[in-house]
């Protein structure tokens, strides 16, 4: 699935992000141009992923809005970083996460098989967007998780290994 | 880790000598500085990053200094820490940050599980492992180490005056049986005091 990287970038303009910290996949890849145009949105890259979530505690703390976007794949390396930030430090990050092999039917990805069953362990709240339609689904769910004051999670439905 | 005479700097004299020199930075201590540093010291803008992720003070840092670019943010780092994220040292010059330092206190031993060797420790069999070089190579505007703690007071000042980001290895003394580390507070009420420190900051 490719969502049209324009619409991501106001999108998340929208949500009033303020910095994307990433490490991204070949599908999120897609976006870094229209992520990194000079302007209101800051994209921060990171080596590793667990790096992501400890920048985005930080630009929290000093009153910034992050996102950390990182692959499944990333998700499961970064687990310590993203259990003490959102869990010892209590912060109501957002993430959009690539679902690899979502879209495959049938799929025997690894990756495709711990996404959600590690994003329930976690106890994190998540949508999945299957389609570029479904965008006004994720901006709703980020929101509505950082007026709860929680984390907030979307899987982005990919293809590609 | 230690210099032609064996000698290593006490790790209190060592945070000592960052104490005297601090104005109004922003600084997270992560294990055994965050065990010491509230002992000598204690100003709203101190961020004691326990519990932590190991390895992730350095990035937290990152993400303060960015928020507050005006303003100096001070890491203090263990060895151990330091070699789980050394990729975060290409991060933070990537970010084009110049206001954050860097300072990894060198033990060579995971201090706070009982005195472990480090891998860079167990090294020195085959090579000495220079953490100052990590982050030269990196492209650190200062990357520096100290073995002696004359050494590390007469240039201190001069090396936190000089434009970043910087980084400072310091060869310190392991403490001995004083190792284990507790929070100096709960987490709910210490991050609230600290947010609200950085937010009045201009």
């Amino acid at each position: 699935m490719d969502i049209p990287a324009e619409q991501v970038r106001q999108t998340l303009v929208e949500l009033g992000i303020t910095h994307v910290v990433w490490l991204p996949d070949s599908a999120l890849g897609l976006w870094e141009q229209a992520l990194d145009r000079p302007g209101t949105l800051e994209l921060v890259r990171v080596c590793r992923e667990g790096e992501a979530w400890a920048i985005a505690a930080g630009l929290h703390l000093g009153g910034l809005r992050p996102l950390v976007m990182i692959q499944n794949t990333g998700l499961f390396e970064s687990g310590d970083a993203m259990r003490n930030v959102l869990f010892d430090l209590r912060l109501p990050l957002s993430a959009i996460v690539g679902y690899r092999s979502f879209l495959i039917p049938n799929s025997t990805d690894s990756a495709r098989r711990f996404t959600e069953p590690v994003l329930d362990a976690w106890g994190l709240d998540y949508v999945i967007v299957r389609e570029p339609g479904e965008l006004p689904l994720m901006a709703a769910h980020l929101l509505a998780c950082r007026e709860a004051g929680r984390p907030g999670v979307a899987l982005v439905a990919e293809g590609r290994m | 880790m230690t210099d032609s005479t064996g000698s290593r700097m006490p790790l209190v004299a060592a945070l000592e000598i960052l104490i005297r020199l601090r104005t109004d930075q922003i600084v997270v201590t992560t294990m055994g500085s965050a065990r010491e540093w509230p002992k000598l010291s204690q100003n709203p803008l101190d961020f004691h990053y326990v519990p932590s992720s190991m390895g992730q003070a350095p990035p937290l840092g990152l993400g303060l200094a960015l928020t507050k670019p005006e303003r100096e943010v001070l890491v203090l780092n263990g060895d151990g820490g330091m070699l789980m994220n050394l990729g975060c040292l290409v991060t933070i010059v990537a970010s084009g940050a110049r206001n954050i330092t860097v300072i990894v206190l060198e033990n060579g031993i995971y201090e706070v599980t009982g005195g472990q060797q480090t891998a860079a420790l167990a090294a020195r069999r085959h090579a000495e492992v220079d953490f100052s070089g990590f982050a030269r190579a990196a492209g650190f505007a200062v990357a520096e180490r100290f073995d002696r703690l004359q050494d590390w007071q007469a240039q201190a000042a001069e090396i936190l005056r000089r434009p970043g980001p910087r980084f400072v290895a310091l060869s310190v003394e392991p403490v001995g049986a004083e190792y284990h580390l507790e929070a100096p507070g709960p987490m709910a009420e210490r991050l609230p005091k600290f947010a609200q420190a950085l937010a009045q900051i201009e």
